[in-house]
């Protein structure tokens, strides 16, 4: 021991963190806070310009740029809804997925990535089973790259177009946001958080708009050290007392796939959590009701709430189209004023 | 074999307690004189470095490095990996048994140290516990010490059994080797489909990447360190690898109090970097042990400072570039370390915390060679092996690691200042490196 030792803790002086050098390309939309308020009211404005615009003028906007579609996991609303975007943008869209092409091979994301970009690609749509792709492959192509979900991690698109569908219905008319947009609103994200990237992108997104984020699950799927993931975001075990603070509520899938070996007991699960008629006109009549979707019925929702009057779902699902053509347009013609974040 | 002479360097051998200006002949592979400046008497005829403003020291000892063979030859081999350990001062290098085939056997433990391998300095084999590293059947000890084995590990994968841990304990302590365990209770951190692949922490959560809990290291080295008190009359020295959270600190101070047989070493990034370095997937800050919070990494920093941290080692840890640009996830653990291991120590040890510089040289240098009973090194008195290592203190200067002599160039610390240059590098008489070649 050395006896000039103080025995408190020193004050130590230790090597800083590199500021991050992502994203490469302006036009990439990585993260959710990749996006400045001003990005993002940007990107809500052209979605609502693109969305109203006649389509046979609309096409011309990206006629025949080149748009790469690479898929390594299954998807419905997204996949689709970024194909018919670009498309209607006028933009040329191939897709890759991993079940049909030299990915089963053994090729690699960097050099699949460097091969549609050898093919003409100008953008590529990545959705990845493995968090962090988005970065690996943007940082290899240097293209600009648009995250459709990476792991664990982050769905970006996802986040804008849950933000469109709030907006739309508690601040109906709103498009350029601010730090006070949504001032006094609670959001509850409710279920499978540990494995959401829906739930991280709306973490990191709502709260900058003033909004508070409620985090409901059991324990195995909510980590108590969640609620350190950024500012405004914190933990209500009790989804009761959620729903009573509660203008919007989001439910998540439980996602099986990325489970690794956990053993839920789905009864009580349903018992604590699922969103029921009865639980939703109790304690939140008014609330709109969210799903970022595949809905698993009977287990999150039921098929009554799902249907019901207060959930907008399908709307969401509208939605996308909306904010990823805005999203297609900012990738290939950096449009944005406003920069990064 | 010719002599040589190291003349007007300043000597720092904390081992002998010596701290001043003086001339080192070395001949036949050993210390042959040491005198005051111009006072040798037997140097007549030897080649003459001068080492004038330079720092001479016992050579620099890396009791922690994958050197990929046999086996792995395209990540490192014990060629470039020995040429690299020289560019960084170290004239030692405990080399771990995780090779393909692993090194459980005197035939590979010999193997690696053949004049055929080209090592341009020592290397010291570090033989498997057990068969095949499978934590399973304890392989023969006195066979493997006999071919050279400094010391037996797992190193890769923990030895999780109880009862295989004791009698491996049990086992080493007979023949007088001490056991390396790679602290990891891997029922924390593997999982049906993949293993956890940083900390468990907000940083994990928010990159939406399985975490490792510090609990799954210091959670094996309690149990470990109970073992070692059940074999308290056996004298079984346990080492405790790469250590990286403060509670596994806080159970190896404890049970030095208690008069046990328990040392540990750090790794530089471990006493260096957090979890926040991972960034956005950096795969070169991903590692095993991985890179913890701010509190362990300052609980590193103290527990070296008040030394109970006993050496300073590396992991040294080659992969090949395609290896590392991949997912973060599918990446493989490690970064290379010898190249940086004393401009780190000497920039953020010796500059920023005020170490003494015989401190930090004796955890770089005679601690590792006292924990592997490697005679007659880590100390520069005469009849010692001629291992030196001499560096301008001073010089600051920027690491590239695309210069480096690594095959491999997986390190987070590309583009960092680093303070102490090395200038020569003499391995058993003989140059290893010279910074003006």
């Amino acid at each position: 021991m050395s006896p000039t030792a103080p025995p408190a803790r020193r004050l130590l002086h230790a090597p800083p963190v590199a500021a991050s050098p992502f994203p490469y390309h302006p036009g990439s939309l990585l993260s959710a806070s990749d996006l400045s308020l001003e990005g993002v009211s940007h990107i809500l404005a052209r979605a609502t310009a693109l969305e109203n615009q006649d389509p046979l003028v609309r096409d011309r906007i990206l006629a025949k740029r080149r748009v790469a579609l690479l898929f390594y996991e299954s998807s419905t609303r997204t996949r689709t809804s970024f194909e018919l975007a670009a498309k209607g943008l006028g933009a040329d869209t191939t897709l890759v997925s991993s079940l049909s092409s030299s990915i089963e091979k053994g090729e690699t994301l960097k050099d699949t990535g460097l091969t549609l970009r050898a093919l003409g690609a100008e953008t590529i749509i990545l959705r990845h089973n493995s968090s962090g792709a988005a970065w690996l492959l943007e940082a290899e192509t240097r293209l600009p790259v648009l995250n459709a979900g990476d792991g664990m991690h982050e769905h970006p698109t996802q986040a804008l177009l849950d933000l469109r569908t709030i907006l739309a219905h508690l601040r109906p008319g709103v498009e350029a946001v601010t730090s006070e947009t949504l001032a006094g609103v609670t959001v509850s994200i409710v279920g499978d958080i540990l494995h959401s990237r829906v739930a991280r992108s709306n973490m990191l997104l709502l709260p900058r708009l003033g909004a508070r984020v409620l985090l409901c699950g059991p324990k195995e799927l909510l980590p108590e050290l969640a609620a350190q993931a950024g500012p405004g975001i914190a933990i209500e075990r009790d989804f009761e007392a959620a729903l009573r603070q509660s203008q919007a509520v989001m439910m998540l899938r439980i996602q099986a796939e990325r489970l690794a070996g956990l053993q839920l007991d789905l009864d009580e699960y349903k018992a604590n959590y699922q969103l029921t008629g009865l639980r939703l006109a109790a304690h939140a009549p008014a609330a709109i009701v969210m799903h970022p979707g595949p809905i698993i019925r009977g287990l999150e929702v039921t098929a009554g709430v799902a249907d019901g009057p207060q959930s907008v779902i399908l709307e969401q699902v509208r939605n996308g189209v909306a904010i990823r053509m805005a999203v297609v347009e900012r990738a290939l013609l950096a449009t944005e004023p406003g920069g990064r974040a | 074999m010719t002599a040589l002479v190291i003349r007007g360097g300043h000597l720092i051998d904390p081992a002998a307690g010596v701290d001043a200006l003086k001339d080192v002949l070395l001949k036949d592979g050993r210390v042959a004189e040491i005198a005051g400046p111009g006072k040798l008497k037997q140097a007549n005829g030897a080649e003459a470095l001068d080492a004038t403003g330079l720092t001479v020291a016992p050579g620099l000892i890396d009791m922690h490095v994958h050197l990929r063979e046999p086996g792995q030859g395209y990540k490192e081999t014990i060629a470039t990996g020995t040429a690299a350990a020289a560019a960084g001062g170290f004239t030692a290098v405990a080399a771990m048994p995780n090779t393909l085939p692993v090194n459980d056997s005197p035939e590979i433990t010999r193997w690696m140290q053949a004049p055929e391998r080209g090592a341009v300095i020592r290397v010291f084999p570090i033989a498997a516990a057990t068969r095949g590293s499978k934590g399973e059947a304890i392989n023969d000890f006195a066979a493997l010490k006999s071919a050279g084995a400094v010391a037996v590990t797992d190193d890769g994968q923990p030895i999780l059994k109880d009862n295989i841990m004791r009698e491996t304990l049990a086992a080493a302590a007979r023949v007088g080797l001490t056991v390396i365990q790679h602290a990891e209770d891997t029922r924390l951190t593997q999982f049906a489909g993949g293993g956890a692949s940083m900390n468990l922490g907000p940083v994990s959560f928010k990159l939406g990447l399985r975490g490792m809990p510090p609990e799954a290291e210091s959670g094996m080295v309690e149990r470990d360190i109970r073992l070692v008190t059940e074999l308290r009359d056996a004298r079984a020295h346990l080492h405790v690898a790469h250590t990286s959270t403060a509670a596994a600190l806080a159970a190896v101070r404890q049970a030095r109090r208690s008069g046990l047989r328990v040392t540990c070493e750090v790794a530089p990034h471990h006493f260096l970097l957090t979890e926040e370095h991972v960034g956005l997937y950096n795969t070169n800050a991903k590692m095993n042990p991985p890179l913890r919070s701010a509190a362990d990494r300052d609980a590193m920093i103290e527990a070296i400072l008040d030394g109970v941290v006993d050496a300073i080692a590396t992991d040294h840890a080659p992969h090949a570039v395609h290896e590392k640009e991949v997912e973060f996830e599918n990446a493989p653990n490690g970064i290379t370390g010898l190249e940086t291991a004393l401009g780190l120590c000497l920039r953020w040890l010796h500059k920023e915390w005020k170490m003494p510089l015989g401190r930090v040289l004796s955890l770089l240098s005679a601690q590792p060679a006292a924990l592997l009973s490697l005679k007659g090194r880590g100390t520069l008195t005469v009849g010692s092996f001629a291992d030196v290592v001499v560096f301008d203190p001073k010089a600051e200067w920027t690491y590239n690691a695309r210069e480096g002599r690594s095959k491999s160039r997986n390190t987070p610390f590309d583009g960092w200042t680093m303070q102490g240059k090395v200038r020569w590098t003499i391995s058993e008489g003989r140059v290893a490196y010279n910074a003006e070649e």
